[in-house]
């Protein structure tokens, strides 16, 4: 069995798992859906999750490679959706179709929970692998900032 | 009484959030395949064409059942109904017969109790070909007269004569890349067959109406039969208008002969080598003009290339044309649109549809204008619009009415310092050898309204129940661009009631029938004057019961702010809701609307296309390292115009995203086929759109204010989905300035697009070299 702890709960996956990428037993498997499918080869940054902490693309990480590991997931970025980022997304109107933003919000909390100072640098450099084609950079970055501003790094 | 004297704080005008802005970021807005699967789901693949153009001599699916998992494999010869899915036209086979014309064109599907085992056996499957001899490029199906359509002319005066009496006459051509459309969610349906013989479709698509249509006839069974369910995409931007249509109809005919629900979810390269992207075009132009650049008249000729089938090439190169003049009188005016076949994925609508490509060409023609007369090609361009009393026709002899360009532009000058930042950046040009800037201000003018006019209608349904909640459904469909929120926004605002009362569900063939796909911008002015026509029938219908009931006239009655004030009784909503119903007041309505005015006559080629244009403006400044052609965006201003915004923070977002696509298009996202006709430009690996550190450092968008449109559109709005991707031309002939600068401004680059780093320092070298003759031919005077 491959043991791995998503969002604090304990599960014990089949060894036929191994190879599969995370992406799809958390999709599949575990049914935690808010975790995207993108490009499957971890240039689009919409399957990211966190691993151990480290924003992660989902689908370059086989199960055998997370065994023993900690990934939290969108569904467990915050209890009611109240996380300081996600509360930041609505308020600058971030979202348009919404697909990627999961993933955008995954590399975003990793940047906060980095304790690295939060400026127009360190949001390029986090948020570079995270495409959307809607184009709503500008409100990312805005909503990161106000994030970071209103204590969002808890 | 305090209440009712308040205004409505959730309708028209209001900046609403999105509709699923919590379900984004929470992770629970649910997409296609995301959606609950069943214990015998089946997954689709399909095996897809590696040749270009080529007679199939055989196809075994024999060794594709020696996969354990697999439940069917199937040809053309399988599909039970009608083969072919084209949109308009025939053209497209759900699956090779006989022939293949691309490579990724689908040859055989395959289903299996997972995706994985599916491709393995699709890729089992023996195929043997004939190859034929394929044509690639555009020039060459110009040459040749293959086209996939008949060609069509725009024409006003005697351009020929214009040309050769015009104080200057200009010659060249361009090549305009074309761009995928890298929707973040790919192509996906999911289908489950039902009692008698019936489908129900959960597709991602942007056209359930076309989904329903093609679907009956690939299963071959009246449209009665299929409903389709469309709650969101994970971005469509045209992509999802016709070519959402083939994984639909492939699922569609396995769950017919399986009688298994079963589900096609493209893989990103498979996405990318079966569907059609924007139009790649080859622009030829021939045009006379005066000391300030004025045009006496043009003659352009715009080949689109196509692809292997028709698809919707005959709107998108007809919009090209339509779009040739951007915003400018052109004077005497040939304007020839051709539908070039090549043996590549069918190209398809892209977010402008044809028109940016003409814009395109229009501006390239501006700069070379100015290169040549050493003009600022801002003045060339200002020397050109259209007049608002004369020169205010278009060579499709619609007038142009309310024309705001020049104020529009006169603005945006100002507000950006256009005339002292270029000052300012030819000085910095002077002293700076290596690193040059660049700047540019482009206008957009985007005629709204199908072409095909009678695509302008639209339907809704409206239903009030009991508790005073309201459910409303219209034709439209959701793909981010908050299409529903504007919807909800406008019967809340004719109900006078907060949009937290009205629930919008997911696009149903059930509810609305035979709806227009959600294109060309329409949405929103469709869908919402269609559901606001559904409220006022409710609305009018509880005026006269509350008149009758409470023995006022309906004058006495009014909605306001979640209440009704009948004289001096104020209800709450839902109470006057209860009250009608128990007096047997119908609260349920259909709402139909058509766009009026428009017409096209195809044959004397003039009249009315479009319903109104929408305008905008937009100032970019780059810098550009000449030693590599690689570049940086510094700064973009943009002023649009989007009529009396129904919610302005959706239209900035609107704005603000299309320009980011309109940029990527024409600077880095270069589309790339090798000698055989294979994308291989398949992936985002080497297919690259913009990123968050692609965006101007600087970005400031401003929408107009206080500037109704003059048409009765819903609320007076503008159409916003397409107009601002445009604004992106700005970079690009930024760049260009950039690259003239080496020359001292007075050759013109004349790029192709996109200007990828890649072309920028191949225009830098051909600026070099003209200096240099230029130089030589100096000497020897």
């Amino acid at each position: 069995m491959i043991k791995i702890q998503v969002n604090g709960r304990n599960h014990e996956l089949s060894q036929d798992l191994a190879s599969t990428p995370l992406l799809w037993v958390l999709r599949d498997k575990l049914k935690l859906k808010g975790t995207k499918f993108g490009c499957g080869k971890g240039l689009c940054g919409a399957c990211t999750v966190h691993f151990n902490g480290n924003p992660t693309r989902a689908c370059q990480l086989p199960l055998s490679a997370a065994s023993g590991g900690q990934v939290r997931t969108i569904e467990g970025l915050s209890e009611n959706g109240d996380h300081p980022l996600q509360k930041a997304w609505i308020e600058e109107d971030v979202p348009q179709c919404g697909y990627c933003q999961p993933g955008q919000l995954m590399s975003a909390a990793a940047l906060l929970a980095s304790g690295a100072p939060v400026d127009d640098a360190s949001i390029r450099a986090a948020m570079s692998g995270n495409i959307c084609r809607c184009g709503t950079y500008g409100r990312i970055v805005r909503a990161i900032k106000r994030a970071a501003d209103e204590g969002g790094r808890a | 009484m305090a209440l009712v004297r308040q205004d409505l704080k959730t309708g028209v005008g209001r900046k609403i959030p999105h509709e699923s802005a919590g379900k984004h970021v929470s992770g629970e807005a649910v997409y296609i395949d995301d959606r609950l699967e069943f214990p015998n789901q089946l997954h689709v693949y399909a095996r897809l064409s590696d040749r270009p153009h080529a007679r199939i001599l055989k196809i075994d699916t024999a060794p594709c059942y020696e996969i354990p998992g697999v439940r069917i494999a199937i040809t053309s010869k399988d599909v039970p109904g009608q083969l072919d899915i084209g949109a308009v036209v025939p053209g497209d086979p759900l699956l090779a017969d006989g022939k293949v014309e691309y490579v990724g064109q689908p040859v055989i599907a395959v289903a299996a109790n997972s995706l994985e085992t599916a491709r393995k056996a699709a890729m089992a499957a023996v195929i043997e070909y004939e190859d034929l001899e394929p044509v690639l490029c555009v020039e060459e199906a110009l040459k040749k007269k293959h086209f996939v359509l008949d060609s069509h002319q725009h024409k006003r005066g005697d351009s020929a004569k214009a040309l050769a009496s015009a104080p200057h006459r200009l010659q060249g051509s361009l090549h305009i890349g074309g761009q995928e459309h890298f929707y973040l969610e790919t192509q996906i349906s999911s289908v489950i067959p039902t009692e008698d013989d019936g489908m129900i479709v959960y597709t991602s698509s942007q056209n359930p109406t076309e989904i329903q249509k093609l679907v009956a006839e690939v299963i071959d069974v009246p449209m009665h039969k299929v409903m389709v369910d469309m709650r969101r995409m994970g971005g469509g931007f045209g992509g999802k208008e016709t070519q959402a249509a083939g994984p639909a109809c492939m699922a569609a005919v396995i769950a017919r002969l399986t009688g298994q629900p079963t589900k096609m979810r493209l893989p990103r390269v498979d996405d990318m080598t079966i569907t059609g992207k924007r139009h790649p075009f080859y622009v030829e132009y021939d045009v006379g003009f005066d000391d300030d650049g004025r045009l006496h008249g043009i003659d352009l000729t715009l080949a689109g290339n196509c692809g292997y089938s028709p698809d919707l090439s005959g709107s998108i190169v007809d919009r090209a044309m339509f779009h040739a003049d951007n915003a400018y009188y052109l004077g005497d005016a040939t304007v020839t649109g051709y539908r070039c076949k090549t043996n590549t994925a069918s190209n398809t609508a892209y977010r402008g549809f044809g028109g940016p490509q003409g814009m395109v060409a229009i501006e390239s023609i501006m700069d070379h204008i100015a290169r040549t007369l050493g003009r600022d090609p801002l003045d060339v361009r200002k020397h050109n619009y259209y007049g608002t009393e004369d020169r205010n026709v278009t060579h499709y002899y619609q007038t142009v009415e309310d024309n705001q360009i020049a104020e529009l532009t006169a603005e945006l000058e100002a507000s950006s310092e256009y005339q002292r930042r270029r000052r300012e950046i030819a000085e910095f040009n002077r002293q700076s050898p290596i690193l040059k800037k660049g700047i540019a201000m482009t206008p957009v003018k985007f005629g709204i309204s199908f072409t095909a006019t009678f695509l302008n209608q639209a339907g809704a349904l409206v239903h009030i129940y009991t508790d005073g909640s309201i459910h409303l459904n219209h034709g439209g469909t959701e793909m981010g661009q908050g299409l529903n929120t504007k919807v909800a926004q406008v019967v809340a605002e004719e109900f006078q009631v907060d949009i937290d009362r009205i629930q919008v569900t997911a696009t149903n063939t059930d509810k609305v029938p035979n709806t227009s796909p959600t294109a060309a911008s329409s949405g929103a002015d469709l869908n919402g004057k269609a559901a606001q026509n559904a409220a006022i029938t409710i609305r009018n219908r509880l005026v006269a019961f509350a008149a009758r009931h409470f023995d006022v006239t309906e004058e006495d009655v009014e909605f306001r702010n979640n209440h009704v004030r009948v004289r001096e009784q104020v209800l709450p909503f839902e109470e006057l809701i209860q009250l009608a119903y128990f007096n047997q007041v119908s609260l349920s309505s259909t709402g139909f609307y058509r766009t009026p005015k428009i017409f096209y006559d195809h044959e004397k080629a003039r009249g009315r296309p479009f319903y109104y244009f929408a305008y905008g403006a937009a100032c970019s400044e780059v810098l550009v390292d000449t030693l590599t052609g690689e570049y940086r965006m510094l700064r973009t201003d943009i002023l649009h115009d989007v009529g009396a915004s129904l919610n302005p923070a959706i239209d900035i977002g609107q704005v603000e995203g299309a320009f980011v696509q309109g940029m990527g298009w024409l600077t880095m996202e270069e589309l790339v086929w090798n000698q055989q006709g294979r994308l291989a430009t398949n992936g985002p690996a080497s297919y690259k759109i913009p990123a968050v550190a692609d965006m101007p450092a600087d970005f400031r968008v401003q929408l107009v204010e206080n500037r109704k449109n003059k048409e009765d559109t819903i609320f007076n709005s503008k159409a916003v989905g397409e107009p601002p991707f445009m604004l992106g031309i700005a970079t690009w002939c930024a760049l260009q300035d950039a690259v003239a600068s080496v020359g001292d401004y007075r050759f013109a680059p004349l790029l192709d697009a996109p200007a990828t780093p890649e072309r920028v320092l191949w225009g830098v070298e051909k600026i070099k070299q003209a200096m240099a003759r230029d130089a030589v031919v100096e000497t020897v005077d």
